[in-house]
């Protein structure tokens, strides 16, 4: 039971980050390795917020949130819109190049040493016989919370359902009218704000450090693969398949191999079946 | 035709060939210190990887993020068997090769059913295996400890590699080799059928290209590349961890792989020399280089995507094309006014007759 929390755990942290992924995806059909760094800035943005500042939990992650919304918007300006049309070698690697620089950059500012951020949830919930540590608690509703609203931005407003009609059908989309611009920028904003706040959550039962990106992308892109790239269910599904495996993984086979799990799981699921579980027409 | 014309004329002679292995010989005379020579044979060392990168990611047009995984393939290779089973250097190094090609073939039949985005998160994903596995399956690779005394290759009694000049000329040999293997794949009808495959799948499937045999192919070509590579690193450096693996030495290797030049022939060994030695100069950069180094790549990519050596092919071919179009003209103009030439004596006989 304990295991079933753990995974629930992971997987709202890992449904949320490959959520961002996967509309960039949908969008652009930039595969973005920088994700993970903007996971990490707004984990850093965060912490700075409350430990230098002293401010709130809360304003922190939303302050988190605006500043790397912006620098996420920034990346689709200076990089990915000039690289529009190029092949599409180039767009992984200016993405690659960015993640290379915001991480050098953060290790120059902060030092590579590992940190941890303080919460003001540390309590535990007992609760018919299981002890449930209260952050946890708050990444799984968060997550799921932050999931809900995006649905329903997505689908009940006007400007989320450009974003799914351009993901949809791009000419379609040229055709009534929607500015590829803007919904370009507001992709990249959102999938910075899920990725600020993913790391917000998730942060204090983890630790900072400038390489915390690098396992949860590779994890994240490994769950958008089995999601079925641009797919939004696929990518919750998916991440909590992942988070299930490694948490239950974790426990009955071995923690040092925890984190093989996932790309194991990816390495045999493509041998069997190289379409992906739920994609079409990965070929 | 002005001076720079005439340089960059020389370069594409065969004659350059000759003078760039002569530098490359007389380096270690030239050099100030030991040192210089080290970094140059450790950058000859990249050099190899880089042209194993350039066949699938150049040619083939696949971007393979596990290159960095297969060099530390071929340096554990080398390491576990000279070190724990006390396989003699050449041996285990050639056993190096083998593992690397045939690692890579099993890597390559299921990840190259992928295409692009996916066959690029695939080998991210498996050179992060690789990683994982060197990290802690510590029976076999010493885990986090890593591997020390491995022996310098060995010389039969007639050289002494540990010294750095002969591993310098050793690694300027198996470099040249590379090279030379790698320009004969990419004028041969594998390396058109690998570009055919890069400028589109399906153009080259109905051109009757096999794309599945083509593209494990040049996998394997590559992840022996890089595993010949990582035997020799293992070799010169002799004592390894599990860092050999981390995904920074693929990147590392793609920014050598752009700053000289994708798919084309020089541009591997100019970029990592260029880079190289950029980092040495640099030597305050040597932990924060990825500053520098990753703007580099994205400018690279917006602005010349074909890195220095395509950059340049470009100009020259355009500069080619331009004095072949003037030239045309002019001996165009010039058989019209010959015509004319010809034409005004008749005239004029014409005129005399009349």
């Amino acid at each position: 039971m304990q295991q079933v929390l753990n995974g629930l755990t992971l997987g709202s942290i890992y449904g949320l980050v490959a959520l961002g992924l996967t509309l960039v995806y949908g969008i652009l059909h930039v595969p973005n390795f920088a994700h993970g760094a903007l996971y990490m800035v707004g984990a850093y943005v965060s912490y700075v917020i409350m430990v230098d500042f002293g401010a709130n939990y809360w304003l922190a992650m939303l302050g988190a949130a605006g500043a790397v919304a912006l620098l996420a918007v920034l990346c689709e300006r200076l990089v990915f819109n000039p690289l529009r049309d190029a092949p599409p070698i180039h767009d992984k690697i200016a993405a690659i190049g960015i993640m290379l620089f915001l991480e050098a950059l953060v290790q120059m500012h902060w030092g590579a040493e590992f940190r941890r951020m303080p919460t003001p949830y540390t309590g535990i919930v007992e609760f018919a016989g299981l002890t449930l540590p209260a952050q946890r608690i708050l990444i799984i509703v968060g997550a799921f919370s932050l999931m809900a609203v995006l649905h329903l931005f997505l689908k009940k407003t006007l400007t989320g359902s450009t974003i799914v009609a351009m993901a949809q059908n791009r000419e379609g989309a040229f055709l009534v009218g929607i500015d590829a611009n803007r919904v370009a920028m507001m992709t990249f904003a959102i999938s910075g704000v899920l990725a600020a706040v993913g790391a917000t959550l998730f942060a204090p039962i983890n630790l900072v450090y400038p390489a915390m990106g690098h396992l949860l992308i590779m994890k994240a892109f490994v769950i958008i693969i089995l999601g079925g790239m641009g797919s939004i269910p696929g990518a919750i599904v998916g991440g909590l398949i992942i988070g299930f495996a490694e948490a239950f993984g974790g426990f009955y086979i071995s923690t040092d191999y925890k984190d093989i799990i996932a790309f194991a799981l990816l390495v045999v699921i493509l041998s069997i079946k190289p379409t992906g579980l739920f994609t079409k027409g990965v070929r | 035709m002005n001076a720079l014309h005439k340089i960059s004329d020389f370069f594409m002679t065969p004659a350059m060939k000759i003078v760039m292995i002569l530098a490359a010989l007389l380096f270690p005379f030239v050099a100030s210190n030991e040192y210089q020579i080290y970094v140059m044979a450790l950058a000859f060392v990249w050099a190899i990887a880089v042209y194993g990168m350039n066949i699938i990611t150049g040619l083939c047009g696949q971007l393979n993020l596990a290159h960095g995984g297969f060099f530390a393939i071929g340096a554990y290779t080398l390491a576990i068997l000279t070190v724990d089973h006390g396989w003699a250097f050449w041996w285990a190094f050639v056993a190096a090769g083998i593992a690397g090609a045939l690692l890579g073939f099993l890597a390559g039949v299921v990840s190259l059913r992928l295409k692009e985005h996916y066959f690029a998160i695939f080998t991210l994903c498996v050179g992060f295996i690789i990683y994982l596995l060197i990290d802690k399956w510590e029976e076999l690779t010493h885990g986090a400890l890593g591997i020390i005394n491995i022996p310098a290759p060995s010389g039969f009694g007639l050289v002494d590699f540990t010294e750095t000049t002969p591993f310098y000329y050793l690694a300027l040999v198996f470099m040249v080799l590379s090279i030379w293997l790698a320009a004969r794949i990419a004028n041969s009808l594998l390396g058109r059928s690998f570009r055919a495959i890069r400028i589109s799948d399906e153009l080259a499937a109905s051109l009757g290209i096999n794309l599945m045999r083509n593209k494990v192919l040049a996998f394997v070509l590559s992840t022996t590349y890089a595993s010949v590579a990582g035997a020799l690193y293992a070799g010169m450096v002799r004592f390894i961890g599990p860092a050999e693996a981390d995904v920074v030495h693929t990147f590392d290797m793609i920014t050598f792989l752009l700053v000289g030049g994708i798919g084309t022939l020089m541009g591997p060994l100019f970029g990592t020399l260029a880079i190289t030695w950029l980092t040495q100069s640099l030597q305050f950069l040597e932990e924060y280089r990825m500053i520098v180094f990753g703007p580099l790549l994205v400018v690279l990519v917006i602005f010349f995507p074909r890195g220095v050596v395509g950059t340049f092919l470009t100009w020259r071919g355009r500069r080619l094309a331009a004095a072949h179009e003037t030239a045309q003209k002019e001996s165009a103009s010039e058989k019209k006014s010959q015509t004319k030439k010809a034409v005004t004596p008749r005239n004029q006989e014409a005129g005399n007759h009349a």
